[in-house]
């Protein structure tokens, strides 16, 4: 069976400055194959240049790849026709990170969840239409008549974001791209938007990326995680255990530095390594190496590939190559499917 | 703490203060009669969700707060004056001498065609005083960046950095007080440990007063020795950061425990009742009661004032007003 979406070898390169040109590498040699076969939440964690949200863009057909090819059911997005690409933007959906900005603050909340019924031709009549927005609020938890009728700035960002979900909802997608979609709520709103997105898993039968910078969400929510360290993933698998035994230095270094929200457990005293300077383009070697504690010298010279350092996790450091490596096209392969 | 010291006055004493947005919509009531008392070297923490008010009381104690905002009422005072009632002149003169702000957007307010260097030395211009080289590059030391940091532009310098650059500024002429509203919300997680644990060594070395204000109770938890719960323009819960983890008492406390993620198991959502208030229409009573699992009748119609429930624990909630604490092991 063809995967829904599959991102083969994937490059993104950014070219700023009419004079200089400067080159940002934001996505190297990136392979995911995504299956409906078995849909699962997959967790996209890095933090800011790692290269996640430029992968989900890429997913969603909003950038070209500079290099390789990202297939809907085994076409190269660039050559969908306008059938097919409908097709497609109705079965991968999106929740983007700002509650705030998809709205527009004149027209009612009911216009957001009216266009996609539009748009994709759901609705036979007004009734219909009005029964299809109800479904999908309550689906989501929101009470409908308190919902409908309202405009944007009446709506907590909680709720504002909850529409949105039940607004990928209505066309019954196969798959949703969710890029940060809880980072700019509260905290004691931020479980329901989550709860939504693993109700739309569980009940629906829908794959999620979640995309974040934020691991803790990432583990609750995902089954499996991909971590990315300036445009490479640097290590994927069952959450479980790449949260609880982080392998490559990076995720562990990212796992120390989440504040706990516990008194009781303080951060270790150990400094944590230098910030990044500016990318050169020239740079060879692992990219984490610079601020790595445990680099040695095939780590300035070669990229590591990703090892295969047990069934069900990968790792793109020269620390596991005594294991096998890993065709980074099959990468998916780690994943666990519960 | 059990220990023998004179009874001296707390560095900053906030009473009563309220601060209202003016709207053609009516007030909205930002801080609703905020009162708390933080002591010389202190780390106080105040943490709040979005519209809570934390930030307006930190704008209000710099008097920085621009219209439609205005002070109603209250008292701030700070080593004995209150800086409510100084000359534009006089607060001026306090401002990053004796209390300094650092912001979430800080290293965005640093000038892109000024060199650090002067961008440093200009804080100690303004207070009629003129830096030496040495002093600058200590400065930059002090918060873990090289002397030659000095010599660049804020566009060679990283995010984290840029917030150092600010933390420098920040304690160049030794302030009492710091307020660090946010610091650290617009970095990565790893640079975000690396700035906080400098603060954090600043704070110790100097015996200066933190209030780092935030809504990341992570942060709390790894920085403040006392902490305040603002909601909805008021503090509803004030405590030692370890007491109010291990024994919250007020029902919102409580909620934002139960929100928080874990990393050691997957568990079930706590889904949280209704959202908070529009400051513009506060309920009746206690401004928690619509989301509140507990609430009674006297919650709608009375306000519940933050009474201490026992040795440094102040709460804002009817159940407790008889005077028994609830024991959340129960």
């Amino acid at each position: 069976m063809t995967a829904l979406l599959h991102a083969r070898h994937v490059t993104k390169v950014f070219s700023s400055g009419l004079i200089s040109r400067a080159k940002t590498v934001a996505l190297l040699d990136f392979s995911l194959e995504l299956r409906t076969s078995q849909p699962a939440i997959i967790g996209v964690v890095g933090e800011s240049g790692s290269g996640k949200t430029t992968m989900a863009r890429l997913l969603l057909g909003l950038e070209t790849p500079t290099q390789g090819e990202v297939l809907y059911r085994g076409k190269d997005l660039r050559r969908l026709t306008r059938r097919e690409w409908l097709q497609f933007r109705r079965d991968v959906q999106v929740v983007f990170q700002d509650p705030f900005e998809v709205y527009n603050p004149l027209y009612k909340v009911d216009h957001v969840l009216e266009t996609p019924i539009e748009k994709f031709r759901l609705a036979g009549s007004r009734h219909e239409a009005e029964n299809l927005m109800q479904q999908a609020l309550q689906a989501v938890g929101l009470r409908p008549e308190e919902t409908l009728g309202r405009f944007p700035h009446e709506l907590s960002g909680g709720q504002r974001q909850r529409v949105m979900v039940a607004r990928a909802l209505l066309v019954k997608p196969k798959m949703i791209i969710a890029d940060e979609p809880v980072s700019m709520i509260d905290a004691s709103l931020r479980a329901t938007v989550l709860d939504n997105l693993r109700k739309l898993n569980t009940d629906f039968g829908i794959s999620i990326i979640y995309i974040t910078h934020d691991l803790t969400t990432a583990f609750q929510i995902s089954s499996n995680i991909i971590v990315m360290y300036r445009g490479s993933v640097v290590e994927a698998g069952d959450v479980s255990r790449v949260v609880k035994q982080a392998q490559h230095p990076y995720t562990r270094l990212l796992v120390s530095s989440i504040p706990h929200p516990d008194p009781n457990r303080q951060w270790s005293d150990e400094e944590p390594p230098s910030e990044i300077g500016s990318q050169s383009k020239d740079e060879v070697g692992c990219k984490f190496a610079s601020r790595c504690p445990y680099a040695f010298e095939p780590c300035l010279k070669t990229a590591p590939p990703l090892y295969q350092t047990e069934d069900h996790r990968t790792a793109a450091c020269f620390l596991y190559r005594e294991h096998a490596t890993l065709n980074t096209e099959k990468m998916d392969n780690v994943f666990l499917y519960e | 703490m059990g220990k023998l010291s004179l009874p001296m006055l707390p560095l900053l004493q906030v009473s009563n203060l309220r601060v209202h947005y003016h709207t053609p919509y009516g007030p909205v009531k930002a801080v609703d009669g905020v009162s708390f008392n933080v002591e010389a070297g202190e780390r106080y923490g105040l943490i709040g969700e979005s519209g809570s008010g934390k930030s307006t009381i930190a704008l209000s104690m710099m008097r920085l707060l621009k219209s439609p905002g205005q002070i109603e009422s209250g008292e701030v005072y700070l080593d004995g004056v209150d800086v409510l009632e100084l000359g534009d002149e006089q607060m001026r003169r306090i401002r990053l001498a004796e209390v300094a702000l650092i912001t979430q957007g800080a290293m965005n307010s640093l000038n892109p065609v000024i060199r650090i260097r002067e961008q440093i030395a200009d804080g100690f211009r303004n207070h009629d005083k003129n830096p030496n080289k040495e002093e600058i590059e200590s400065l930059l030391q002090r918060v873990g960046l090289r002397p030659d940091v000095a010599n660049m532009y804020p566009h060679q310098l990283s995010g984290g950095m840029k917030q150092r650059v600010c933390i420098a500024i920040a304690i160049s002429l030794r302030p009492k007080l710091i307020i660090a509203d946010e610091p650290t919300s617009a970095l990565d997680v790893v640079v975000q440990r690396r700035v906080m644990q400098i603060l954090k060594k600043l704070q110790v070395e100097m015996g200066v007063s933190v209030i780092l204000i935030g809504h990341d109770m992570g942060l709390m938890a790894q920085f403040a020795d006392r902490m305040g719960v603002m909601y909805a323009g008021k503090l509803v819960e004030e405590a030692l950061v370890r007491k109010l983890f291990s024994k919250p008492q007020h029902p919102y406390s409580q909620l934002l425990m139960e929100s928080l993620p874990s990393l050691e198991e997957k568990t079930a959502f706590q889904l949280a009742r209704g959202s908070p208030p529009s400051l513009l229409d506060l309920p009746t009573g206690c401004v928690f009661h619509p989301r509140c699992p507990y609430a009674m009748e006297r919650c709608i119609k009375d306000v519940p004032v933050l009474r201490t429930i026992w040795s440094e624990h102040r709460a804002a909630c009817h159940l407790l007003d008889n005077g028994k604490a609830r024991d959340l092991d129960q």
